[in-house]
């Protein structure tokens, strides 16, 4: 019992360290990334390549002066970005980072909890992420601060709706909440996203929603809210939000890995699974390809997030209106038409046949229909 | 109409498809992608250097002849030409035994360049009569940091025997030779 808290532990432990870590490291290959796309080289003077910049980036923040405006809620003013943290640090604790690890006679799954109810455990604590920047920007007594706490809040209110409808379809074939239970049914190449691409692209652009990123970065429009909901914050509650919206797109990346692209899922993995362990042993050859499945699933997020940038850097931002209107005339009864189609396709037994002519059906007929309509009423 | 490359814009209605903005989007996107493996024209400064010509008009220097005595004869020409009024100088003359260090009976004992006032227009290059004075093209002057660095006299203008300045064209005649052939 002790040896499995013990484990346990330093699983959590190196989850909450990775998420830092890669949170860090994200700012500066969103930088190195940007840099490449508008044909420059992007940070290279702080260490080899610049590889500590993140380094020394923190370590400004840091140092910065601790400003609380005279008129802001002092008390709230900090919780602000406490929570923006905290929610998105904790999001990162029912995902399944990799199958078993043997350790003696004991399995340990490298997963800091599975709770029957994973992915409910996600959109509870996502969904009060919003009361961190809510928080924050009300606390800050200013316009813009507000406006862009209300922007933020909003936004993620309309897109969680999508967003659940898209989720509703994964647990419908899958028949568990728990996300250990998804990754596990999506064995091999069985992946969730060749069932369900539209669901797939709504849940995406859903997440770039709930991240705060471009192309809707509405709450911090430079152009008009200064930095939105951020902008009283300076020094490292700046900081702590800057932090939570990078770890917030490493959980969300994480989440579509592990709902979609099959977790550390590969093809091929039981036949190296059993090349492993008849070449090292039992317990060598199980850990080595449990480790290797947990390095594809990095592989995943990181192209995810690498997605993120490259969409961060070419796309221009929405209008408030297109925004809504992109949420609630598109994405929700789109996701609904998903919902409908895979409830069928899990029912008629064939589901990949039937979920990919119930979608491409309904797609031609509507936009063979409307364009139709367009051209003789216009 | 100005130009060839002119498009009428198009103002009709997106149609069904293009409202989604998924063409738009991955249209953009691989354009994007496109330019994230372009060779990037960056010139990493302080490491990596640019050839800026063989007239470049940077740091100033006062040249030596081949047995390593100064050409300077403080005629003053430079000074007169000078439009910035930046270089000022003291004349002395040589005594006997300083024939090695001199290479006419008279010399510059000081040599100042102000530059503060400095515009680098090289009309004390032309100037010279003794082809004693020049910009050089691969060397820039530094930022000065105090009011006293701004005057340079000798000991920062005077050729270095050990590493002597070259370079492909000192006239305006061999400049253009130089043009002639490169661009043939």
């Amino acid at each position: 019992m002790e040896s499995v808290l013990l484990i346990k532990g330093i699983i959590i432990l190196v989850i909450f360290a990775l998420s830092l870590g890669i949170a860090a490291y994200e700012t500066y290959f969103e930088r190195v990334i940007a840099a490449y796309i508008q044909d420059r080289v992007g940070p290279d003077r702080a260490g080899p390549h610049g590889i500590l910049q993140p380094l020394a980036d923190a370590g400004k923040l840091f140092f910065k002066e601790d400003f609380v405006p005279v008129m802001a809620d002092k008390w709230l003013f900090i919780i602000g970005p406490g929570i923006a943290m905290f929610t998105a640090l904790m999001s990162s604790a029912v995902i399944p980072f990799g199958d078993t690890l043997k350790i003696g006679d004991l399995l340990v799954p490298i997963q800091g909890m599975d709770v029957n109810i994973g992915i409910l455990w996600v959109f509870g604590v996502v969904a009060m992420g919003v009361y961190g920047m809510l928080i924050g920007g009300w606390a800050s007594n200013n316009k813009y601060s507000l406006y862009g706490a209300i922007r933020a809040a909003s936004q993620a209110i309309s897109y969680e709706i999508a967003l659940g409808l898209c989720l509703l379809a994964v647990i419908l074939v899958t028949g568990s909440l728990s996300l250990r239970e998804i990754a596990t049914q999506q064995h091999g190449i069985n992946w969730n996203v060749f069932y369900q691409p539209v669901g797939f692209i709504l849940f995406f652009v859903c997440a770039l929603a709930e991240c705060n990123r471009t192309p809707f970065d509405l709450p911090e429009t430079e152009a008009e809210l200064v930095v939105g909901y951020m902008t009283e914050f300076g020094s490292m509650k700046m900081g702590l939000y800057m932090f939570a919206e990078y770890v917030n797109m490493f959980i969300s990346s994480a989440i579509m890995a592990s709902l979609y692209f099959g977790a550390y899922n590969y093809p091929g993995m039981d036949f190296v699974r059993e090349f492993l362990i008849s070449k090292l042993g039992d317990t060598t050859g199980h850990n080595l390809a449990t480790l290797l499945g947990t390095a594809v699933f990095f592989l995943k997020i990181f192209m995810f997030i690498f997605t993120f940038m490259w969409i961060r850097w070419t796309l221009p931002r929405f209008k408030y209106e297109q925004l809504m209107k992109l949420g609630w005339q598109w994405m929700v009864p789109l996701a609904m038409v998903n919902l409908v189609v895979m409830a069928v396709a899990t029912l008629s037994g064939k589901p990949l046949l039937v979920a990919w002519l119930g979608m491409g059906g309904f797609l031609l007929v509507y936009f063979t229909g409307r364009s139709m309509y367009e051209k003789r009423f216009n | 109409m100005l130009t060839d490359r002119s498009k009428k814009t198009d103002k009709s209605d997106l149609s069904v498809v293009e409202k989604t903005y998924l063409p738009g989007v991955f249209k953009g996107m691989a354009i994007t992608l496109k330019h994230f493996f372009m060779p990037k024209p960056t010139i990493r400064y302080p490491e990596q250097k640019r050839y800026l010509g063989p007239v470049f008009r940077g740091h100033h220097i006062l040249k030596r002849d081949d047995q390593g005595r100064e050409r300077c004869t403080a005629c003053g020409l430079c000074a007169v030409a000078c439009p910035a009024e930046a270089i000022s100088m003291v004349a002395a003359e040589r005594v006997k035994g300083e024939e090695h260090l001199y290479r006419e009976e008279k010399y510059a004992a000081a040599y100042e360049i102000n530059m503060l006032r400095c515009i680098f227009c090289g009309l004390c290059e032309e100037a010279c009569p003794k082809q004693a004075i020049y910009l050089r093209h691969d060397k820039f002057v530094p930022v000065f940091t105090d009011r006293h660095d701004v005057i340079y006299g000798k000991d920062v203008l005077v050729e270095d025997m050990n590493n002597r300045y070259n370079r492909d064209a000192w006239t305006k005649e061999d400049m253009a030779k130089l043009w002639e052939k490169q661009n043939a």
